[in-house]
């Protein structure tokens, strides 16, 4: 049963950092001296009633292991607190941008793992020939790039030709459902564009390397001798082998996804948890910043977990 | 210590004097054997001796207005201005300073950070192994651009700021590195020896471990670097950089804010971008053909493995 210990210590693992994300959440915002609550004089134009109505909300007038109770408590209910911009729930805002945020996410992860997979495969397959350099060039150097750079050039490039900013063009009013989902996709190109293209040189590399190492097995030989085609060899034999490592690493790269995220939703105004990440960095809106950064890591978190067990599902023999 | 003191203790004078000859021409015979690795080395040389010289070098005053706003490309100012009327040449050779030197600040303290726990947990092993990477593993788990964002928006901007929350994020790869390559370092026969002459903690750590680890402290440090100066630039974008300091990161969020692409200003947009790509560039050259140079594994040469790095959630990849 070393599976299910496996299992059991990955759960008990997520749990874990759940809780301990939602602990520093409380000791940044909280906590830590002139930290953003506490520091209520940071609220732009506050009254004096306004203070005290502050203060008996977030319960500041209590010992800091009471405030902690509470809003374990609170969070428990799903109360993430109250937005200072636009006055709505913290969660509500968050649900809104979550379904914004999810297509483009999506459509631009995608991108980069076919395409990145397809260049790594292809450039460890003709290694050392023209090919290889310049898909691995190609490879690193969007690799290198800024990735809110890379977003204002395809806004050069595509200027006039793609929508740039939003996820609706504002002046489209009554459009059948078929028009608006079409609106919908012309201005989600670029952005989901820029995320799958930042994406992808650092997938090629490792699917690259994934590949290169199992191409050297002694069973890539075999089926080499068996007289199987060069394709077969590739799709059969190295391949799956070094989908190992690279489903790892896909999975280990969210993280970086969620950034890059946030800076495409800053550079295309696109409606979504990035934008309400930047938003509430501009408006200094500390409500909204926790609320959406415990979310990130939960989801981030929760990835994570999911990318554990599909790779037990993939190799047993793991148990560490 | 003394090379004379050394000379005492036979015993140690082969174990210890071998790695310091290795690792002082360590670096450069990789650069001398790799391309990649000299191509990386020039870039990251060429950029460092730019940010050193920038006030002798860069053709007018960081803040002089030489134009106007937004003027073309020209003979005098070859990358034309800013929104500003500032030269785009001098902002870029200031930016380079800046950036150049969060780079290296924010990866001296997640070193010192990363390599103390590495260290620690390395050596001793046992429960202080155990509770210092568990701590390692759950601070690898949190997604650290967000943690960055928090951090620098509730401590306020500032330079000092920007290099402590960067550094004190980017540790957790080098601690991981760091404990294992001690764990096999602590194993071997000259380090026992030297236990058994009497030798206490810190000399061993500092005499015979840390300068068996020092190579690959040093790929480590490279590609560090270009995680940081990335790093930078997406604070800098989201507003949370240094509002009196001018970096690459600074300049593009500069230019995008203030119009610089409807403008068709793309002079004060596209170059400040090329310049943080190519050091990264050349970090991740140099950083990757030294991490090569040091797995024996690689040197069977039709395996030219490279584990490339996942940014910023760098981590298990390099195990």
């Amino acid at each position: 049963m070393r599976g299910a210990d496996y299992i059991l210590k990955r759960t008990v693992f997520a749990i874990v950092t759940v809780f301990i994300a939602i602990t520093l959440n409380f000791i940044l915002f909280r906590a830590a001296p002139g930290s953003a609550v506490t520091d209520l004089s940071r609220v732009p134009h506050a009254s004096e009633a306004l203070r005290h109505a502050l203060e008996k909300q977030f319960g500041l007038d209590k010992s800091k292991w009471e405030q902690y109770v509470i809003y374990l408590r609170e969070l428990t209910h799903g109360n993430l607190g109250v937005s200072f911009d636009n006055q709505q729930p913290v969660s509500t805002n968050l649900k809104t941008a979550l379904w914004n945020t999810v297509p483009m996410f999506v459509v631009g992860t995608l991108f980069a793992i076919i395409f990145g997979v397809i260049t790594g495969v292809i450039a460890a397959w003709r290694r050392g020939t023209a090919t290889d350099n310049v898909t691995t060039i190609t490879a690193l150097g969007f690799y290198s790039v800024p990735t809110q750079w890379l977003g204002i050039m395809l806004i050069i490039l595509f200027a006039g030709v793609l929508p740039s900013s939003g996820m609706v063009d504002p002046f489209l009013v009554d459009s059948s459902p078929w028009a608006h989902i079409q609106d919908v996709l012309r201005h989600m190109a670029l952005p989901a564009l820029t995320l799958g293209l930042t994406l992808y040189g650092e997938y090629t590399l490792v699917v690259r390397s994934a590949m290169l190492e199992t191409l050297g097995e002694d069973y890539v030989l075999t089926a080499r001798a068996k007289g199987l085609s060069s394709w077969q060899v590739v799709r059969r034999h190295a391949l799956r082998n070094a989908m190992l490592p690279t489903a790892t690493l896909i999975a280990l790269s969210l993280g970086y996804i969620v950034a890059g995220q946030i800076l495409v939703e800053a550079v295309f105004s696109w409606p979504g948890i990035g934008r309400a990440v930047y938003e509430a960095v501009l408006q200094r809106d500390y409500p909204m910043l926790q609320g959406a950064f415990l979310f990130l890591t939960l989801s981030v978190v929760t990835f994570n977990f999911i990318a554990d067990l599909i790779y037990f599902r993939l190799d047993p023999r793991i148990t560490e | 210590m003394s090379s004379s003191a050394l000379q005492h203790e036979p015993g140690i004078v082969a174990d210890a004097v071998q790695p310091t000859r290795t690792r002082g021409g360590f670096l450069w015979q990789v650069i001398k054997q790799r391309p990649a690795a000299a191509a990386g080395a020039a870039i990251v040389g060429l950029f460092i001796a730019i940010a050193l010289l920038a006030p002798l070098i860069a053709p007018y005053g960081l803040h002089d207005q030489v134009g106007a706003p937004f003027a073309r490309p020209s003979a005098k100012h070859w990358l034309g201005l800013d929104d500003g009327g500032i030269d785009m040449v001098t902002l870029l050779i200031y930016g380079a300073r800046i950036s150049l030197l969060v780079g290296f600040a924010a990866t001296l303290v997640s070193t010192l950070i990363g390599g103390g726990i590495g260290l620690l947990a390395g050596y001793f092993g046992g429960p202080t192994d155990v509770v210092l990477m568990r701590v390692t593993d759950y601070f690898l788990a949190i997604p650290d651009v967000p943690l960055m964002i928090v951090v620098a928006a509730i401590w306020g901007p500032s330079l000092f700021h920007i290099i402590i929350v960067i550094g004190i994020l980017l540790w957790t790869t080098t601690a991981r590195i760091v404990r294992s390559q001690v764990k096999s370092v602590r194993e071997r026969v000259y380090v026992k020896r030297a236990r058994a002459l009497g030798a206490g903690n810190s000399r061993i750590i500092f005499r015979h471990v840390l300068p068996q680890i020092a190579p690959l402290l040093v790929a480590n440090v490279v590609l560090t670097v270009a995680l940081a100066i990335f790093d930078e630039t997406a604070l800098a974008f989201l507003g949370l950089g240094d509002p009196t300091q001018i970096s690459w990161g600074k300049v593009i969020e500069n230019a995008f804010q203030r119009t610089a692409i409807s403008s068709g200003a793309w002079w004060a947009i596209v170059p400040p971008g090329i310049c943080v790509a190519v050091v990264i560039m050349g970090c991740s050259l140099l950083g990757q053909a030294l991490e090569d140079a040091l797995n024996p594994r690689l040197k069977v040469a039709h395996l030219s493995v490279k584990r490339w790095r996942i940014r910023p959630l760098v981590g298990r990849a390099g195990e």
